[in-house]
């Protein structure tokens, strides 16, 4: 098998397994005042000091979720709300037009039940938010934003966002900057206080920590209302009974995850570039979406490291799709699903990318355990797989536009 | 052989499937989305595609072990399906979209694409025999009367019908749901599906008026001429309706009137009584031959059994060719025969099934 998917989870590190296999059959409720509940205690307050001093965060700016949906719906909602009772006319929410759904959904949950104002904020051709273009959109009126999210790094077509600067420019009008890093984390240098967010979403999956966790970082003085309401556990912004085994995995993983992230980013760029070059290699015209890889973003890369993401002229990203898993490849289309139905990826259509196209896209997306093999696999199979999918697509067409030439004969008496 | 099982989500696509799996075919199943804005839950017996049946197939496929994948056609069946039904409609003619959902999506849409991809052949769990007999095909009336829907695939042609595969011909319905328990499929209590699949709360005409608007005309005595009442739009009427015509008096006769005719040119809807609506002869256009013979093959005027909907509605009958249009002539009249129905022309067979000579769309009826 060849897993080319690490975008959408990558394989936990044996180091979290051990961690967290020890912490499911140790007793302790961490809000318990025993000798047990204090020794669980301990155990979450060294991860999240682990997970602060790891992404240049304090440790009570560490909030424990249940994972990235939730942190961005925590940071959404809760600094939404938080902003605004503290100020009534911060209605608006600045948001990138190319966001994660989790990010998106709830942005677009506040604009419709009349609450929040939206602005969106449009990318360039290759997915990124300039600095110009979010401080324009909080000059329209800099009083009545409660806050401004924008991504780390894309999830579809991995590109990086200049974080340091955006939160400069929303700090100079006192606007909060929220950012989804969740594929950020491990994969680019990250380092809270010193890119200037109030808020950064990280989730334990994506880096080779557990499912079903995730953090919210959440500056100090940064207003937010609870979702979640109940024993207050998480500084009073987050309720629910901690998952120690879950949380020491997440600390375990995202400790290994930065201390080897620049030995892995060289790898793994190397190996990107080896599988760029393969994929062209076969299908001479399958587009490159994104930037490029090759500049610098806030001291890092200006793409994600493991990422590559096509589009394949003439294709349906479901076929190929299809093609490659029946030869043991698995990938994605990327975007998100309704239903099962992979919908032309929002992300590529704000870029500017037509609907066919967009359609016609896959991600390849390298982790931790790629290795050349998988890079070779997929230089095999890919260009079989786009010429019947090819084949495939043109059949779709050839009747699409015989159904035109019948729907226009003349209505028989 | 490499089959694609379209899987709806109800129990007879999934025992299909799992047929096809155990005749040793490597299968993928496949689930057809064709809402743009699918619904999260299914209601009853009505509707389909929602978020639930996908689930339901997704569970299916899981137990038999095979790849299964969503597949977005709901532009296509917007196009030829529904927009076609109401083009129909707004016609004066009385679409069947099942039919033309086999013709176009399942059977040419999804089969396109199968044979692209490199299958042999698509599975339905539809209730029709289909054998190939010296390299024809031979589509038969399913073996349990009551499900039988060889109607519906009728209009296939012999090339799409090579590349189809029905597992269930031989099987009542009753069997099936049996096997589904049988085999673990939680599907096997479901209930079946009514209706047309896209009109989840069945109200055709409330659907037809929402998209076609009102388009007001006058209900017409189709003997004296005379206007009877005044109607928002033919779309509202199928021939053969009773119900509903919204006539304030009575006919002199007493008797009921039904709908005769529709004239969507003038807005005329034409009512007159039981006698007048039986038809013994139906010209219908663009036959289709599923054994790829014209007629079974047999030259000049064919004694056979016509069937004009999808249950009921049958006659024995003399059909023939003329032209490119078939004459049938029916021995026994029948009602509520309307223009955009398909005629489909069976010969008679105790023992093997009756066996679908062809089908055509029904252009005028006398």
């Amino acid at each position: 098998m060849t897993y080319l998917d690490h975008a959408a989870t990558t394989p936990m590190l044996p180091q979290a397994i051990a961690a967290m296999s020890e912490a499911l059959s140790t007793l302790g409720n961490a809000s318990s005042l025993h000798t047990s509940g204090r020794r669980a205690r301990r155990v979450v307050e060294e991860s999240r000091e682990d997970i602060a001093d790891a992404l240049g965060a304090r440790p009570s700016e560490v909030i424990f979720t249940g994972g990235g949906t939730e942190s961005d719906n925590l940071a959404v909602k809760g600094i939404y709300w938080g902003r605004r009772d503290a100020d009534g006319r911060r209605r608006r929410v600045l948001a990138s037009a190319v966001e994660h759904h989790a990010v998106l959904d709830a942005v677009e949950w506040l604009a419709d039940r009349g609450e929040a104002e939206v602005t969106w904020l449009p990318v360039d051709a290759q997915g990124r938010v300039r600095p110009e273009v979010l401080a324009e959109a909080i000059a329209a009126n800099p009083d009545d934003v409660a806050l401004a999210t924008v991504m780390w790094a894309n999830n579809e077509i991995g590109t990086v966002n200049p974080v340091r600067e955006l939160a400069a420019v929303a700090a100079e009008h006192g606007v909060v900057l929220h950012t989804d890093a969740v594929q950020a984390v491990g994969a680019l240098p990250v380092h809270f206080a010193e890119s200037g967010a109030g808020a950064l979403t990280l989730t334990g999956h994506k880096l080779g920590g557990p499912y079903g966790v995730g953090v919210l970082l959440l500056g100090r003085d940064v207003p937010c209302a609870p979702l979640l309401h109940g024993g207050g556990q998480e500084r009073d912004v987050r309720s629910g009974t901690l998952d120690v085994p879950a949380i020491v995995g997440l600390a375990t993983a995202v400790r290994i995850a930065v201390t080897e992230r620049a030995e892995t980013a060289r790898r793994l760029t190397a190996l990107r570039e080896e599988l760029i070059a393969a994929v062209r290699h076969a299908v001479p015209d399958a587009v490159l979406n994104g930037d490029r890889g090759e500049s610098t973003v806030d001291g890092g890369p200006s793409r994600l490291p493991g990422n590559a993401h096509f589009s394949f002229p003439g294709c349906e990203g479901d076929s190929l799709l299809m093609l490659l898993d029946a030869k043991g490849i698995e990938c994605s289309t990327g975007s998100a699903c309704t239903a099962g139905v992979a919908q032309p990826s929002h992300v590529l259509l704000a870029m500017g990318v037509e609907p066919a196209a967009a359609r016609g896209s896959l991600r390849f997306s390298l982790g931790h355990t790629s290795t050349a093999q998988d890079v070779a696999a997929l230089a095999a199979a890919i260009g079989p797989a786009v010429e019947r999918a090819r084949g495939a697509g043109l059949a779709g067409l050839r009747r699409a536009a015989e159904a035109t030439r019948t729907s226009q004969q003349p209505v028989e008496a | 052989m490499r089959v694609l099982a379209a899987m709806s989500g109800g129990v007879d696509s999934a025992v299909a499937a799992a047929r096809a799996v155990d005749a040793g075919h490597d299968v993928v199943g496949v689930h057809l989305a064709l809402s743009a804005k699918p619904g999260t839950l299914r209601t009853g017996a009505r509707g389909c595609c929602t978020v639930e049946d996908a689930h339901d197939a997704r569970r299916a496929a899981d137990l038999l072990g095979i790849p299964f994948y969503v597949w977005d056609f709901a532009e296509r069946f917007t196009q030829d399906v529904i927009e076609d039904f109401v083009a129909e409609y707004s016609a004066g003619r009385t679409p069947n979209p099942c039919l033309r959902c086999n013709e176009r999506i399942k059977f040419e849409a999804l089969l396109d694409k199968a044979l692209a991809l490199g299958f042999d052949a698509v599975c339905t769990g539809h209730y029709a025999r289909l054998s190939v007999v010296d390299g024809r095909p031979q589509l038969r009336r399913s073996a349990d009367a009551g499900k039988d829907q060889s109607y519906v695939l009728a209009s296939l042609t012999s090339e799409q019908l090579r590349h189809s595969l029905f597992p269930l011909g031989d099987s009542t319905k009753t069997e099936v749901r049996a096997e589904a328990a049988e085999r673990g499929l939680a599907v096997a209590e479901k209930p079946d599906s009514h209706d047309i699949c896209f009109i989840p709360d069945g109200n055709t005409r409330k659907f037809l008026t929402d998209r076609l608007g009102e388009q007001p005309g006058v209900l017409v005595d189709d003997e004296t001429g005379e206007v009877l009442g005044e109607h928002s739009g033919v779309h509202g009427f199928t021939v053969g309706q009773r119900k509903g015509l919204g006539i304030q008096a009575p006919a002199p006769s007493g008797r009921p009137r039904y709908v005769l005719a529709l004239e969507p040119v003038t807005g005329t809807v034409r009512v007159g009584g039981a006698e007048r609506l039986s038809v013994d002869q139906i010209v219908a256009s663009r036959p289709v031959w599923p054994s790829g013979e014209v007629l079974g093959g047999i030259a000049g005027p064919v004694e056979c059994v016509a069937q004009v909907r999808a249950h009921g509605g049958t006659s024995p009958a003399v059909a023939e060719l003329v032209g490119d249009q078939l004459h049938v002539r029916l021995r026994e009249p029948l009602q509520g025969v309307a223009p955009g129905q398909a005629v489909a022309l069976y010969r008679p067979d105790r023992t093997a099934g009756d066996l679908v000579l062809g089908s055509a769309t029904i252009t005028t009826t006398r």
